[in-house]
């Protein structure tokens, strides 16, 4: 078991390559079980390959990922979804040769504890309606982003990384995934969060860490926001 | 004995059964070969020699440990299969990221050594093996005479076809297999060990080839060209029916079987050439093949 100040996820000087661009230098950053942390930063500040470094699926990796205390810097994707970690990728990820029910069934459950079925179809009622569809891809965008969140609730995974999740989607649409993130965090979900939205993520967050240039450059707790709101649009360029 | 269009019925339906046969085979081997291509994306042209090397693997179970037709029917394929499995350890596994050209004249490459060493062993003239005491003989239709094995071959055919079809459109393992082919990296960071299972999906592929192969051994001869006289059509058909799509394979690989039968009682003289042609115009109009995805 963890004491009460082990971190769910620690992070220490985590370096990583696409091909030959070096993206990452030196990353560090924590996450407490039960929060949901939200990762900041402008375009190509490095926080969609911060997370696709902890799932470890960017080419090169070298650092410290520690989760539950166990280190995952040297293991292969699958062995680290295995050990409880779940990921939605921003551009949702989507089968088209798989139907809706397919890939809603997909990720195999990795432990116990994942929700029902019935429970996912209480968070996104829409899916249910849509599970005879022919084809995932066929769904609306929002449609497909409550696919790809709901598929990784199955599998008892304790740590979600989503990836912008309200991307290119529709207010009210937002409206419900905020309402699932928080939904999920009070059932005890752990959350890391990459937005470009902040305003969103301020609806959801307890933390921000905000990135730029592949290093964790500031950080403060929602509390702290209005205080930094100014800092902030500074970081992010809006 | 009644004539269709001026052709003794005896005759057609020789024909007939003669391309189903055929086509049991096209379709079996252009199955494997959608199988591999979908999963590995590797054209596999050692496909023939894998063929070659399930009837060698009959034959050598028969003559050096007894092992008869029925058992080698599981045996030979398992083997074979895991040849390949080494083979796809050692050495396609390297090359997924390049260009289908290198997966290509590697498996090309080790056709010719497969199929030398077994000329060099066994000669070309080629060996005989029986039809097994269960399937010999045959029925008397009325209009036409159906060897039991023959049969045989059609029916298991049909089965192992259709069976992997709805293994892979329709179970969770054929749903986990469609999505790898999509987006390996994705499906591996769900949890799914791809890299194993496009082993597996190679070593079944080639099982499939193998399979194939001891069919093959009592209809025609084991000989080290087998392989190569046959894949040649067969990529014809694999490219009819559209690259790496199941349902294609299966039925242009009997479809086509039983055109070219039908060309040797109507137009014999163009009987060995009709599946080329098909493959030229269906070329020209329907690059991706009759079943393929554009993409």
């Amino acid at each position: 078991m963890l004491d009460a100040r082990t971190p769910l996820l620690a992070i220490k000087d985590l370096q990583g390559w696409y091909g030959e661009s070096h993206i990452l230098h030196g990353v560090k950053f924590d996450v407490q079980e039960g929060e949901v942390v939200t990762l900041l930063g402008r375009n190509g500040a490095g926080k969609t390959t911060t997370l696709k470094s902890i799932m470890g699926i960017v080419g090169q990796r070298t650092g410290s990922v520690r989760f539950e205390g166990r280190e995952l810097i040297g293991l292969a994707s699958n062995q680290i979804a295995r050990a409880g970690i779940a990921f939605c990728p921003e551009e949702r990820g989507i089968f088209a040769s798989l139907n809706v029910e397919e890939n809603l069934l997909l990720p195999p459950v990795v432990r116990p504890g994942g929700l029902s079925l019935d429970r996912i179809f209480d968070l996104f009622p829409n899916l249910k309606e849509r599970l005879g569809s022919s084809q995932g891809t066929k769904l609306s965008g929002g449609e497909q982003q409550m696919l790809a969140i709901g598929r990784i609730l199955r599998t008892g995974a304790r740590l979600l990384l989503l990836d912008e999740p309200t991307e290119g989607l529709a207010p009210v649409i937002i409206q419900q995934i905020g309402k699932t993130i928080r939904a999920l965090k009070e059932q005890g979900f752990t959350i890391l969060l990459v937005e470009q939205n902040f305003r969103f993520a301020s609806t959801v967050a307890d933390r921000y860490y905000v990135m730029e240039h592949g290093r964790i450059i500031d950080q403060f707790a929602n509390a702290e926001l209005d205080a930094n709101v100014e800092k902030l649009h500074d970081y992010l360029g809006v | 004995m009644f004539e269709i269009f001026g052709i003794p019925s005896t005759a057609l339906f020789g024909q007939l059964l003669i391309g189903l046969i055929n086509g049991s085979f096209y379709a079996l081997l252009s199955l494997g070969l959608a199988v591999i291509f979908g999963m590995l994306n590797i054209i596999n042209f050692s496909h023939g020699a894998q063929y070659m090397l399930g009837a060698f693997a009959a034959y050598l179970l028969l003559q050096y440990s007894g092992l008869g037709y029925w058992p080698a029917l599981i045996v030979a394929p398992v083997l074979v299969g895991i040849t390949g499995m080494i083979v796809e350890r050692l050495m396609l596994q390297w090359l997924y990221k390049l260009d289908h050209l290198y997966g290509l004249l590697l498996t090309f490459g080790l056709a010719l050594i497969i199929e030398g060493v077994a000329r060099n062993y066994f000669g070309s003239a080629g060996l005989p093996y029986t039809v097994p005491e269960s399937l010999r003989g045959g029925q008397n239709l009325g209009f036409m005479f159906l060897p039991n094995y023959r049969a045989w071959v059609i029916v298991a055919s049909l089965t192992i076809c259709f069976g992997t079809w709805f293994v892979i459109e329709r179970t969770r393992l054929g749903a986990n297999l469609r999505a790898a082919t999509e987006n390996p990296t994705l499906v591996r960071a769900f949890g799914i060990n791809v890299p194993r299972m496009i082993t597996l999906t190679y070593g079944f592929g080639v099982a499939l080839a193998a399979f194939a192969g001891v069919m093959a051994a009592p209809v025609y001869n084991v000989s080290p060209q087998m392989g190569s006289e046959l894949i040649i059509v067969v990529f014809a058909v694999v490219v009819i029916g559209g690259m790496g799509s199941i349902l294609g394979a299966i039925i242009t690989g009997f479809g086509l079987g039983v055109i070219e039968g039908l060309t040797k009682v109507f137009f014999p003289e163009a009987s060995n050439t009709v599946i080329f042609v098909i493959m030229a115009i269906v070329l020209l109009v329907r690059p991706a093949g009759l079943f393929g995805r554009r993409t």
